[in-house]
């Protein structure tokens, strides 16, 4: 019961896409077609991912840790943050395990915030592929104005969020 | 990236092991841990991208978000790229092709922007991680701010 409790959302998106299956075969098909193909890259992209974590976890001194991306790390804490942010270049859903690995070995919610949003929307390892497809002016907007998105997404999530969210989410990292 | 991605595990795992042997036995045991603590909410994601992929097709983008199609345009380009899941590598050729075909630069900022920034799909694997409070927040934000972007972006190209 509990299994079923926890997975709910599971249980129903796997529901919906049986009943197209048996609704609307060919685009049931199609979808399962699809989810099969992507379940096999989000394996190939998240295993290094994994394997990373695991190893942190392991190796990393938590005490280190705090001292460089804790909560008195200050400016340096922020461009450490920030430059482990823009060379990572995995997509979203494999930058979250990394971040809770952060969580859990003591960095700062704002700082992992910064980790979190310049990897998603600034990535130097992309930057020339960007400009290949998009122009040198699309991608140097895109950058500037980022830059500052990023730390404004951090400072008022850090800001809005109060003592007992901070410890929930601290709590929840040490679980995973 | 993903073979970097690999060498480099592949190094720290070899100098790992090298270290110690029990620790690296013990860093796979974490790692699969972790993994399948993740894994039923990365399922439901997969199996919801593999629904939208069937119904939407890119010649039924490229027609919603023309550059003729304004801020409706910007709109709707932003609710795709918060949906959909793709990894920057295709997103750019994507964008690309959707501008040739059509799209505008102003949507194309939406787009590119939400796609990177806001994962409404990922949302519950978010919401593990951050709580709901936090990852509500940054979505949210991230989204407020795309459309910042595609202001930018209307007013420069």
């Amino acid at each position: 019961m509990k299994i079923f409790k926890k997975n709910i959302f599971l249980i129903i998106v796997l529901c919906l896409n049986l009943a197209a299956l048996v609704l609307f075969p060919q685009t049931g098909i199609k979808s399962f077609e699809f989810t099969v193909k992507n379940f096999m890259n989000f394996l190939f992209m998240l295993t290094p991912v994994f394997i990373c974590i695991g190893l942190m976890d392991v190796w990393i001194d938590r005490k280190a840790m705090i001292k460089l991306m804790g909560e008195n790390s200050k400016s340096k804490g922020v461009l450490i943050s920030f430059a482990l942010g823009v060379v990572t270049a995995v997509p979203l859903y494999a930058l979250l395990p990394i971040a809770g690995m952060l969580l859990k070995k003591g960095s700062k919610i704002s700082n992992v915030l910064i980790f979190i949003c310049s990897s998603a929307s600034i990535r130097i390892p992309l930057l020339l592929f960007e400009v290949s497809y998009m122009g040198w002016k699309f991608t140097m907007i895109r950058f500037i104005v980022n830059f500052f998105i990023v730390f404004a997404i951090a400072i008022i999530i850090d800001k809005t969020l109060n003592e007992k969210d901070k410890k929930e989410i601290y709590d929840n990292a040490y679980k995973l | 990236m993903t073979i970097a991605l690999y060498a480099l595990a592949f190094a720290a795992l070899v100098l790992s092991f090298i270290k110690s042997k029990e620790n690296t036995i013990l860093s796979l045991k974490k790692a699969w841990k972790s993994f399948e603590n993740i894994l039923p909410q990365f399922l439901t994601i997969l199996l919801v991208i593999g629904i939208m992929l069937s119904v939407l097709t890119p010649q039924q983008i490229s027609m919603l978000i023309g550059s003729q199609s304004g801020w409706t345009g910007v709109f709707i380009a932003a609710v795709i790229g918060s949906v959909t899941l793709i990894p920057g590598f295709i997103a750019f050729p994507l964008a690309a092709a959707l501008l040739n075909s059509g799209a505008g630069y102003m949507q194309i900022g939406a787009f590119v922007s939400t796609l990177m920034m806001v994962g409404i799909v990922t949302m519950p694997v978010e919401i593990k991680y951050f709580g709901k409070k936090a990852a509500v927040i940054r979505n949210s934000l991230a989204l407020a701010f795309s459309f910042a972007v595609a202001f930018v972006m209307g007013v420069a190209m």
